[in-house]
């Protein structure tokens, strides 16, 4: 009897293996504009990835990458980390995930032109790749697209499954002389997301991060 | 066809509904023998059925409380059985204990009374020396001699009072002696007083032992010949136990809700956080495992050391077998409990770990500040982790009661509730049969006309009748 309810435990122990992590994970990716207009607002990335740690579990991951010229590509992922199963590694790797993410905030150089559309491809390849069950792609930037010439960005995303957020989206000066442009930017992509099959927000009081995750 | 339509086959809707009431109540009138056979058969039937599925529920109840009784029963002789099997170990124990003492305490009254007897012997008072100069000096009294007598009778007296304080040193010497003798005996008649008092003690503890003995043997003695009393006695006692037991088992419950808490979050760290069987976490569920073994190796520690009797099997195993499992399930409960302490201890250093981690994200460093006085909440959680298998052990007791106490309250509830249900089957049975009979009276309501009518016509055939009799009668006369 002893010995039938102890291989009841190993059976029990080893049974992890038909369930995959992943199916109930979530997948973060953060978008961190490093254009002229937006440089000085970079700092508040570290406020929203530090939020959003404290509220990502083991087998949880994230990303945070800049926006810059040409965003599609991996060379512009700063930090990437996948949790392990484990809650103490998984916390080790949370803190070191916050001190690249800090290096990354001090040594920001300013980017000329801002390519969020590659941006977000690369976020919705980095998600996919992961499967986690919920992904959600955050964007701190004021959502105004500048690409330099010859990027072609005029492609159609499949945002299935995703939400996407901007965050703390800042009115340009020339916002301020006719706002129907800042309007009409966030409609654009609200309906560009939306189009895609993904959920649209916007946050601009980043001390109300409580939605988020 | 509606009822405006009825009312227009002539062309005054009043006659037209007269006439329909007319038809209506003579159809009912003519169909009325049919119908109440009808209503009838159909309450019958029903009201029958209802009382047969009422005997059915009867029976069944009834068999239900013989299976109850005979369960009761059993349970009670073995209960029986198991109190006067340890009354009559108590008092093996307490024979073999003081007949293993016997010899040595009669050697010991024996020695005693010996050392009695001898020094009664030797205490025994001598008598004082008879006078020997009594005579002589009545001699030398009627001697004619004028003063040689008187000397001789100086010399005489101081002989003899000499003689007296010798014989009375030696009578006080001899006193004391006697005195010293008795002094001697009197460790030995406590002796004698506390041997003869502790065998009193061993007896009216025997005695006592007899009379409970009795008590039970009378108790057991009735449950066999299945007296209702003792039937009623057992019914009570078992409806107590259950509820105690139940009690005790939430308890239980909530101290293995205690253990789970304090090795569930480690469990994380062994099996992963993120895993799942089902809705619920790998995690929880081996940490829900270990109790579970825990509590089986209790289990099974009291079924070798033959406390509870859930398993005849292990009951029925040779005694070094049971050794032998007592001290394996031993083992086994110690190891698990070391187990949990270490996991405790692995809780705390987890937790610290993640509130250092998230002050550090929050950017709180006041949170990260360790208390002093935190060895305090770690020792007590590991104290904790190692007592509380070996507490969940004792879940083994109020288990077999609960297990042997639910049978007898489950079978009463089950009687009761058939017993509930033969009365609704009973009620309805005879509600249906009533509920015919007026079935039968509102049919007749509307044809109060035709019915009244039908009466008179009969009273006066029966009047008619009768008046022929009486004019034939009449004519005879």
């Amino acid at each position: 009897m002893t010995r039938t309810l102890l291989l009841l435990l190993a059976a029990a122990l080893g049974l992890p293996a038909c369930a995959p992590p992943q199916a109930r994970s979530t997948g973060v990716y953060l978008l961190v504009d490093t254009s002229g207009s937006y440089n000085r607002q970079v700092t508040k990335a570290e406020q929203i990835t530090l939020y959003a740690l404290t509220r990502l579990q083991s087998a949880d991951s994230i990303a945070v990458a800049r926006i810059d010229t040409g965003s599609f590509t991996e060379k512009d992922i700063i930090a990437k980390a996948t949790f392990d199963d484990r809650p103490s590694t998984a916390n080790a790797q949370k803190r070191a995930f916050a001190s690249r993410v800090e290096k990354f905030i001090d040594q920001s150089p300013p980017a000329p032109y801002t390519d969020i559309t590659g941006g977000l491809l690369q976020a919705i390849e980095f998600l996919n790749e992961k499967r986690s069950a919920h992904k959600e792609i955050l964007i701190l930037s004021d959502m105004k697209e500048e690409l330099a010439k010859g990027y072609v960005r005029d492609i159609p995303l499949d945002f299935k499954g995703f939400d996407v957020v901007a965050l703390n989206v800042t009115k340009l000066r020339s916002d301020n002389f006719d706002p129907r442009q800042y309007l009409g930017r966030l409609d654009e992509w609200r309906a560009r997301v939306e189009k895609g099959g993904g959920h649209w927000r916007v946050i601009n009081d980043l001390d109300h991060l409580e939605g988020l995750l | 066809m509606s009822m405006s339509s009825l009312l227009t086959f002539t062309p005054w809707p009043a006659v037209s509904a007269a006439i329909l009431l007319i038809l209506l109540v003579t159809a009912l009138y003519l169909a009325r023998t049919t119908a109440h056979q009808a209503i009838e058969v159909a309450a019958g039937a029903l009201s029958r059925g209802l009382r047969i599925a009422a005997h059915s529920v009867i029976h069944a109840q009834e068999r239900l409380g013989a299976r109850n009784r005979q369960v009761l029963l059993a349970a009670g002789r073995e209960s029986k059985e198991r109190v006067v099997e340890r009354e009559f170990a108590r008092v093996a124990d307490t024979v073999r204990k003081d007949l293993a003492g016997y010899p040595d305490m009669h050697r010991r009254l024996s020695e005693a009374i010996l050392r009695i007897e001898e020094d009664q012997e030797k205490a025994a008072e001598a008598p004082p020396e008879a006078p020997g100069w009594a005579q002589a000096v009545k001699v030398v009294a009627n001697l004619d001699a004028r003063n040689a007598g008187a000397e001789i009778l100086s010399d005489i007296h101081k002989s003899m009072v000499k003689a007296h304080e010798e014989a009375m040193d030696d009578y006080r010497k001899a006193s004391s002696e006697r005195h010293a003798l008795l002094r001697r005996m009197a460790p030995d008649w406590r002796l004698i007083q506390q041997a003869l008092g502790h065998v009193h003690k061993s007896v009216e503890s025997v005695i006592g032992r007899s009379q409970t003995i009795d008590r039970h043997m009378e108790e057991y003695e009735a449950i066999v010949r299945g007296e209702d009393r003792a039937l009623s006695v057992l019914s009570s006692s078992s409806i107590v136990y259950f509820f105690i037991s139940a009690l005790v088992l939430a308890v239980a419950t909530a101290g293995t809700a205690v253990n789970f808490t304090l090795i569930a979050r480690p469990m994380a760290e062994m099996v992963g956080g993120t895993n799942f069987i089902g809705a619920f976490r790998t995690a929880d569920i081996a940490a829900l495992v270990i109790i579970m073994v825990e509590i089986s190796m209790g289990l099974f520690l009291m079924e070798s050391l033959r406390i509870t009797r859930l398993f005849p099997v292990i009951s029925a195993l040779s005694d070094k077998i049971r050794v032998r499992m007592v001290i394996i399930t031993f083992l086994i409960l110690l190891m698990m409990a070391s187990i949990e302490a270490g996991l405790a201890y692995m809780r705390e250093v987890l937790l610290l770990d993640e509130m250092a981690t998230n002050a550090l994200l929050r950017g709180d460093n006041s949170a990260t500040l360790v208390n002093s006085h935190l060895w305090i909440t770690t020792a007590a959680q590991m104290g904790m982790g190692f007592v509380l298998p070996f507490a969940l052990v004792f879940v083994a007791i109020p288990l077999e009661t609960f297990v042997h106490s639910l049978r007898t309250v489950v079978g009463l509830i089950g009687i009761a509730v058939l017993q509930a249900l033969a009365l609704i089957l009973r009620l309805l049975g005879n509600g249906a049969r009533h509920l015919g009979a007026l079935a039968c009276r509102l049919y007749d309501l509307p044809l109060f006309g035709p019915l009244w009518v039908e009466m008179r016509m009969r009273e006066r055939a029966r009047n008619g009748a009768a008046g022929r009799e009486e004019t034939a009668a009449w004519k005879e006369a």
